[in-house]
């Protein structure tokens, strides 16, 4: 034999042994280590020790379950969403998610049957006397619940520096008319009157949400998500127009800068207010700044533009016992208590003790209590994510050009293609 | 009929593994692409019944497509050109037998080492251009405003250069029908010059090695000649060296010019869409396209006339390189 076919026959076996291994049936699974792994976007400071604050109480009663903490950073989870629905959609889903309460929930995994409904374990739990009857309404559909909801964020607050504003003598603005005058005042002195950072575009949506609900009021502003207040009606016109004054006294770098730094300007006093999410009250807290003051934007006292982040139960999830009782600990009081002082946000459940949350929480609790609970455009409660994608794409022009018609034309059109206007 | 011999046997078996890879993850992908963005899949449900040609007629239509393609345009003219300036410039001045090349040559092609996002999120950091109007300034602004020169939005800026309607060019354009080139989408987004600067910064000592080589290729016997004839040394460079790097400048501007039509990375962790979309590009907008406002279909069509762009570039490329290859 010669030694280029002993080579050759040599290669051969090569490559048959490799066939033969790539087409071996799977390795039956050994009987399954018991994980968990949770998906979430909760990467940084306060909202990162919350979730591990959770896993810590789920090892505590279940010391024998890794815990895989899957996470993606990234604000509002832009960048966590599309991975996540690229393994749903591989038929890689993990045990549980978290995915904003409301149309994001529903329209992008309800609706397409990729959840199971979770109505026994509200059974179980007595969850249906526990929490209140908008956030039941909004979890649910078709008859069941669908997620677990851990906490509530508030979306319309304005937060000022105390120092600053008590050193000039200004009180935070109740309408437009005296958030114009006061923002005059600031530019005077040198100060940049709204501090704002939209770098990926959702803070200015985030923006006009609070200014549709402070124009139009609460029950038109619900309206518009289901199609019974007309996008091209005077009051959508009247809060472009609103917005678009106000962007004349945002920080010119607003596009290169994220909501939390935004936020750093308010605390070294080189702006004077920003309109961010209550999420800025953690944010606040780990820089240590304590001179921190809120109250409603203009025109939204006594409403309460809500999200929330919830947890659900994915059809095929790998470790479906172990998600359960991840679910009964969200859901319980326990839970809620040890998760939202930390997170920064307050209890979706009613009768968590006011006593364990800092000054800020304790207002956003009564005002919880009192307020007209309306959904969140951008962060997925009021409107499905392809809407939301669409009015994210108004808003990259709107902040930029600031032509109100184009943008009403705009907006009413993504209401069409959403499919919720005729 | 020629005997299909143990060898060629053997060396089919060897191959097929890859070339069943290729076809079923490259290929098989790429067709699968295609059948999507003819199909109605809009929602996270796989739905592919057939749609025609309806999505790239609606992408046509999107003007954020059509500011997607000027910016494109821009940023691989500017950042081709730059590329090359650059390159060029550095490799002639190394070829001069400078004492340190290796350190200097090292020096150069390190930022190529490193991922995009990496150099996304610095010069994200560095451009960040701060607030002049209360004086805070941040990144490369600081120094610009310490030296007392003109500061710049960088990639905040939403203004888009054109030719204005009412200027003498835009009216003489107008009058010969050529007044679609006095509007923005005709314009230069002055944005995207800071994408320009980081992917520069990144890879043009990617193109300094690549004419380096081809320097180094060029038998210094025929300078000799040029110079003996009388040439000067510019004439040198202009008659003898620039046409025999034309190759070169070639598999740059294939090398270069794909990578910018595809750009994502760099954007993404830059600027993302920008003020305006001044610094969106197709890949960005196919990303949340399919994965944030899961309309699947529509990303397709998307991906599939990126995939045409960048075939117009290649393949008449790979043509004529193996035609040569056949001819040597």
């Amino acid at each position: 034999m010669s030694r280029r076919t002993l080579w050759s026959m040599m290669s051969l076996v090569v490559v048959l042994a490799m066939l033969l291994v790539a087409c071996r049936p799977a390795p039956t699974p050994t009987p399954a280590k018991k994980q968990l792994e949770i998906f979430s976007w909760w990467t940084t400071g306060g909202e990162a020790a919350g979730l591990l604050k959770l896993f810590e109480l789920y090892n505590q009663k279940f010391p024998d379950v890794e815990i895989i903490n899957a996470t993606v950073a990234g604000g509002a989870g832009f960048e966590a969403k599309p991975a996540l629905k690229a393994r749903m959609l591989g038929g890689d889903p993990p045990d549980s998610f978290q995915v904003h309460m409301g149309r994001e929930l529903i329209d992008t995994w309800v609706t397409t049957g990729y959840m199971e409904p979770l109505d026994d374990l509200f059974k179980q739990e007595g969850w249906e006397a526990v929490f209140p009857k908008g956030v039941l309404e909004i979890i649910s559909y078709d008859g069941h619940y669908w997620s677990v909801p851990v906490n509530i964020h508030r979306a319309n607050v304005l937060w000022y520096n105390k120092k600053v504003f008590e050193a000039n003598g200004w009180k935070p603005p109740e309408t437009f008319e005296e958030f114009f005058a006061l923002a005059e005042q600031m530019k005077a002195k040198g100060i940049t009157p709204l501090a704002l950072g939209d770098v990926g575009i959702w803070a200015s949506t985030h923006l006009f949400e609070v200014i549709l609900a402070g124009t139009m009021g609460p029950e038109k502003y619900k309206g518009l998500w289901t199609g019974q207040t007309d996008w091209n009606g005077p009051e959508v016109r009247q809060a472009l127009e609103t917005m678009a004054k106000m962007l004349e006294y945002v920080n010119p770098d607003h596009s290169a800068l994220s909501w939390d730094q935004a936020n750093d300007l308010v605390i070294q006093g080189k702006a004077g207010m920003t309109i961010m999410g209550d999420w800025v009250d953690a944010d606040n807290l780990a820089k240590g700044f304590k001179d921190s003051g809120w109250a409603p934007p203009p025109g939204t006292r006594g409403v309460f533009i809500a999200l929330s982040d919830t947890f659900g139960l994915p059809k095929g999830a790998p470790h479906r016992e172990q998600v359960i009782e991840w679910l009964r600990l969200c859901g319980s009081k326990e839970g809620q208590e040890a998760f939202n002082p930390l997170k920064g946000s307050i209890c979706a459940r009613n009768d968590c003790n006011p006593e364990l949350f800092g000054p800020y929480l304790k207002t956003a609790m009564e005002d919880w209590q009192k307020d007209v609970v309306v959904p969140s455009l951008a962060h997925g409660a009021a409107a499905s994510e392809s809407w939301v994608t669409m009015i994210n794409d108004v808003m990259t022009v709107f902040v930029t050009d600031r032509d109100v018609a184009r943008a009403q034309a705009g907006l009413a059109q993504a209401c069409k293609d959403a499919g919720v206007c005729k | 009929m020629r005997r299909l011999s143990w060898d060629r046997i053997i060396s089919i078996l060897l191959i097929l593994p890859s070339i069943l890879a290729i076809a079923i993850f490259v290929y098989g992908f790429i067709a699968w692409s295609g059948w999507v963005s003819l199909s109605n899949w809009d929602g996270l449900r796989p739905d592919l019944s057939w749609a025609g040609f309806v999505n790239y007629a609606k992408l046509f239509a999107t003007p954020r497509f059509q500011i997607d393609i000027r910016n494109t345009v821009v940023f691989t003219t500017f950042f081709l050109g730059a590329c090359i300036f650059l390159g060029l410039g550095i490799a002639i001045l190394l070829d001069q037998g400078i004492r340190g090349e290796n350190f200097f040559r090292s020096l150069f092609l390190f930022p190529m080492a490193i991922s995009f996002i990496v150099t996304g999120v610095t010069w994200r950091w560095l451009l960040a251009p701060g607030d002049p109007a209360t004086g805070r300034l941040t990144g490369i602004n600081v120094l610009l405003g310490n030296l007392g020169l003109p500061l710049s939005r960088w990639y905040t800026d939403p203004t888009v250069v054109y030719i204005q309607p009412t200027s003498a060019v835009g009216q003489f354009l107008q009058q010969v029908g050529l007044g679609f080139l006095t509007t923005p989408n005709f314009g230069i987004p002055l944005a995207m010059f800071s994408i320009v600067i980081a992917a520069t910064w990144q890879m043009s000592g990617y193109v300094m090695a690549m004419y380096l080589a081809g320097l180094r290729g060029i038998p210094e016997e025929l300078r000799e000649a040029a110079r003996v004839d009388g040439a000067s040394e510019w004439q040198v460079y202009r008659h003898i060296v620039f046409p025999l790097l034309r190759p070169v400048t070639l598999s740059v501007v294939i090398v270069l010019g794909h990578i910018s039509l595809k750009i994502f990375d760099l954007v993404a962790a830059m600027s993302k869409k920008g003020p305006g979309f001044a610094t969106d590009v197709p890949a960005y907008f196919m990303f949340e396209t399919t994965f944030q406002g899961d309309h699947y279909s529509q990303g397709a069509s998307i991906a599939i006339f990126l995939l045409v762009t960048v075939s117009l570039l290649v393949v008449p490329y790979l043509i004529y390189s193996t035609r040569r290859e056949a001819e040597v």
